[in-house]
């Protein structure tokens, strides 16, 4: 289950900025070098990347429909695991589950291919998502390092 | 990123340099839609040799190519496809339906 506890122990990061797509590049090469603590591979930080892209994306696209409002991540580190929240004020998603279906996008006219959430389910190990019609969505990801080098020992 | 066209008697290659996301990825559908507007051309490589990122917008973007030529009778061609991006492209169903070669030279082979 995803949890985290952002208590003293764990180093975290905050970060807000305006649901603009020139953001959206910003905020991966920012979470990718929060990562790098961790001794990612480059496969791993792409996928952090990728997930990370497609949430933001999301946010711009869905939640504001270009009106400007904010986008907040958060993310925390502790051993090997990386917690990434990305959260908006928009106007929410009201089916979850069909959102999450592979190739669904109620914006085929801007060539969304609907494979955002697939994508981030693929290379994160947890995805969770919340959201509130009106009110906005929150999207919860967990992301374990160096699996395969650790149950090689 | 940086979208470089080249012309081919009647391919265009495409080659893309940097990231295609959300953000980037109109510049690429423009750059392409521009070139058919004004030659008369058939088949579209794509080069991402250079392309170090790319998220589900490339999968949308490439696919918008790929039914813009069927449409026109002619063919998309990729090449240069790192793991990532194979992998991106791979989940969106695209590797089904385009031909990946290793360089732009094995993609005119293809396309004559």
């Amino acid at each position: 289950m995803y949890h985290y506890r952002p208590g003293k122990q764990m180093n975290y990061m905050m970060l807000e900025v305006p649901a603009r797509s020139e953001n959206e590049s910003f905020v991966r090469v920012v979470i990718a070098a929060f990562a790098a603590r961790l001794d990612p591979t480059l496969e791993e930080v792409n996928e952090v990347k990728t997930a990370v892209s497609e949430a933001v994306t999301n946010s711009i696209l869905h939640a504001y429909d270009d009106d400007r409002g904010l986008i907040k991540i958060r993310a925390f580190v502790e051993d090997k695991k990386l917690w990434i929240e990305i959260s908006d004020s928009g106007k929410g998603i009201d089916d979850i589950a069909r959102a999450r279906e592979p190739l669904y996008t109620d914006k085929p006219e801007l060539e969304r291919s609907g494979m955002g959430f697939t994508i981030m389910e693929n290379f994160m190990d947890e995805v969770v998502i919340s959201s509130s019609p009106g009110k906005g969505t929150v999207v919860k990801m967990l992301k374990v390092f160096n699996k395969v080098a650790e149950s090689s020992h | 990123m940086q979208v470089q066209i080249i012309r081919r008697k009647k391919n265009l290659i495409v080659r893309l340099k940097g990231e295609l996301d959300h953000h980037t990825s109109l510049t690429f559908r423009q750059a392409v839609e521009k070139e058919l507007e004004k030659e008369i051309i058939q088949n579209l490589i794509i080069n991402m040799e250079n392309l170090t990122f790319m998220d589900s917008s490339g999968i949308g973007a490439i696919l918008g190519r790929y039914k813009q030529f069927r449409d026109r009778g002619g063919k998309v061609v990729i090449c240069g496809l790192s793991r990532h991006n194979k992998k991106i492209l791979e989940m969106g169903g695209l590797l089904k339906i385009i031909p990946v070669c290793t360089d732009e030279r094995q993609a005119l082979e293809n396309l004559s």
